[in-house]
């Protein structure tokens, strides 16, 4: 039986599917040039520029960014260049710290016998079989009891009080991205020859020597890719960061939410496009040096 | 003693270990401890935790409730129970149905020729990459009374001379049920392929040779062989269908109510954490028997990690 067979219901039900992850993202773009500013129905496109926003009743006449209106609007609001901060912020923050400790123990448990080894290893587990709003609300729990008890002892006050903020977050969005990249580069290391290692070492390498010279180029791409996993959970991440944000650290999920609950304007959709842009062009630039580099190879 | 350190390796693999370790501690294991504390908790008039030992949360939770309309000590109030069986149901439908989209779209990838199966995977993972609250929205401009699928509904019954009027699909259950599964769909997608890709072409070979049909190699060899996929993708989709509130929330309106946003009501609403910690636990509880019981009959594959 040839395996690059297909049957017409297996390309029937591919076509189907597809069609139904994409076109809400399409419908999504379509909606970010619409003229109405009510955003109900597609009223079409913005028809001309001129040197001031003309409008009509709720629809927009003209621009001065012409079709790109809603980006320009976009482009004027402090509130989401602020939550767009945050967001990279927490992002960059948390996978760094993520994936340094995360590696270290991905090592350990791979490598050492120790005993507290299934306790750490079993607790990998915890955020994939428990829902994120159970691991949400207990972050809240805690933040809010140790800080209530820590501001009442030290009888803090104003801004010194402790409160929710971007340290919350960020320290929550680490505990749980932290066990995708140990289980991810531990997948890497179990693959790993360790005669290299041994060859090293029989050269008169120390192990300091040995890690940085070989073990560390062979486990990067697990690495790496681990990292990446860990910065799109954090970029994407709703339900931690909701329970975790306080005053001033509002990430974009969070912004849109509070919009969604309001009024929508297609401004929100020109936010959804330019996002869907930014992390198409950074996912395809990476496929692009991935299969560059398994070429070399 | 840095001597020591480097000859005795159990100390080195507890010091390379040990900050994922604590971090995991504080963050994952005490909270949940922290929980189960405050749900035998009881509410204090301002909103805070009184720490004591009372089962009434879940008293509460079970449908018995002191708060009569009609002079009653005690009568019952399904109304949280039915909460709990509609997120399970909910998450019973979406499993089922990803699975039954997800099944062929991963097989039509694992089976594409291996210079296009790349690009498959990538178009799979596009819309995963767009954020989940986006996705909703989407969503929710689609299923309006206004929105495109109205439209064409409409005009596709002009065209056959129906008369009709569009109505409203947003604020429904169906809605909730096809958020869930847009959102969840390449969790379930991913391992599938993995699993399906790891079988040995050979093998179809040899079952051909045997003289079993398409229909008959797919139920005997090609099925089981990709159930770790099956099993490793439920447990990605059931356990955040059964916790997560933004989909009802937004597609389902008021109608909807499930244990995610009992949960978050009484965290940021109505302000009873003790109440909430019972919910989130009996929420807990509920996803870990239904992965145990799963697990425990189909095994737990290394799928979950390569998605």
């Amino acid at each position: 039986m040839n395996p690059f067979r297909r049957s017409p219901f297996v390309i029937t039900a591919t076509v189907l599917v597809y069609f139904f992850l994409y076109a809400p993202i399409v419908g999504l773009i379509l909606y970010s040039f619409n003229a109405s500013r009510a955003n109900v129905t597609f009223e079409g496109f913005i028809p001309s520029f001129s040197e001031r926003v003309v409008m009509d009743g709720s629809l927009v006449k003209s621009s001065p960014c012409g079709l790109f209106h809603w980006y320009c609007d976009l482009a004027k609001n402090d509130d989401v260049i602020e939550a767009a901060g945050n967001t990279l912020t927490i992002a960059f923050t948390a996978t760094i710290i993520a994936t340094v400790i995360g590696t270290m123990a991905a090592i350990s448990l791979q490598r050492y016998d120790f005993k507290i080894k299934p306790f750490s290893q079993l607790s990998l587990y915890i955020p994939i079989v428990i829902p994120e709003i159970v691991m949400g609300i207990g972050a809240l729990t805690l933040f809010s009891q140790f800080f209530g008890w820590v501001n009442d002892a030290f009888n803090l006050s104003g801004d010194a009080r402790l409160s929710l903020g971007m340290t919350t977050v960020t320290v929550s969005h680490i505990a749980f991205m932290v066990p995708f990249v140990t289980l991810v580069v531990q997948a890497r290391l179990q693959g790993f020859d360790k005669s290299y290692e041994e060859a090293a070492m029989d050269l008169g390498a120390n192990e300091w020597t040995t890690f940085r010279r070989v073990t560390f180029p062979m486990i990067l791409p697990g690495v790496l890719s681990g990292a990446l996993l860990a910065f799109t959970l954090s970029l994407d991440d709703f339900v931690i960061t909701f329970f975790t944000n306080g005053p001033g650290s509002t990430t974009l999920p969070i912004y849109v939410y509070g919009l969604l609950r309001r009024i929508i304007t297609p401004q929100v959709n020109a936010l959804s496009t330019v996002w869907i842009l930014i992390v198409f062009t950074a996912v395809l630039l990476l496929q692009v040096i991935q299969s560059r580099e398994q070429k070399q190879h | 003693m840095l001597q020591r350190l480097r000859e005795n390796k159990s100390t080195q693999g507890t010091l390379l270990a040990l900050p994922t370790t604590v971090w995991l501690f504080i963050l994952l294991i005490i909270p949940l401890f922290l929980t189960l504390v405050i749900s035998f908790g009881k509410r204090s008039p301002d909103g805070n935790v009184i720490y004591t030992f009372t089962l009434n949360n879940y008293i509460r939770l079970s449908g018995y409730t002191t708060d009569c309309p009609d002079g009653q000590a005690t009568c019952f109030d399904p109304l949280y129970l039915q909460i709990l069986g509609r997120s399970l149901s909910l998450a019973f439908n979406t499993t089922a149905l990803v699975i039954i989209m997800a099944y062929p779209l991963a097989y039509f990838i694992a089976r594409a020729h291996p210079k296009q199966r790349n690009m498959f995977l990538f178009m799979v993972l596009i819309p995963l990459w767009t954020n989940f609250v986006i996705r909703v929205y989407a969503w929710m401009m689609l299923l309006r009374k206004e929105g495109a699928i109205n439209i064409i509904i409409g005009w596709i019954a002009n065209f056959l001379h129906i008369p009709f009027q569009p109505f409203e699909m947003l604020y429904t259950p169906g809605a909730v049920l096809v958020g869930m599964v847009y959102e969840f769909l390449p969790f379930m997608i991913l391992p599938i392929f993995t699993s399906l890709e790891k079988i040995d072409t050979s093998l179809y070979e040899a079952a051909a040779d045997l003289g079993a049909n398409s229909i008959k190699t797919f139920l005997r060899v090609t099925l089981p062989l990709s159930m770790p996929g099956v099993v490793a993708g439920t447990i990605l989709v059931f356990i955040p269908v059964m916790g997560t509130f933004i989909v009802s929330d937004i597609l389902g309106g008021r109608q909807v109510i499930l244990v995610g946003n009992l949960i978050q009501r009484q965290f940021l609403d109505a302000r009873d954490p003790t109440f909430g910690s019972a919910a989130s636990l009996i929420l807990m509880i509920m996803t870990l028997i239904v992965t145990y019981f799963y697990t425990r009959k189909f095994g737990f594959g290394e799928e979950i990690v390569a998605a």
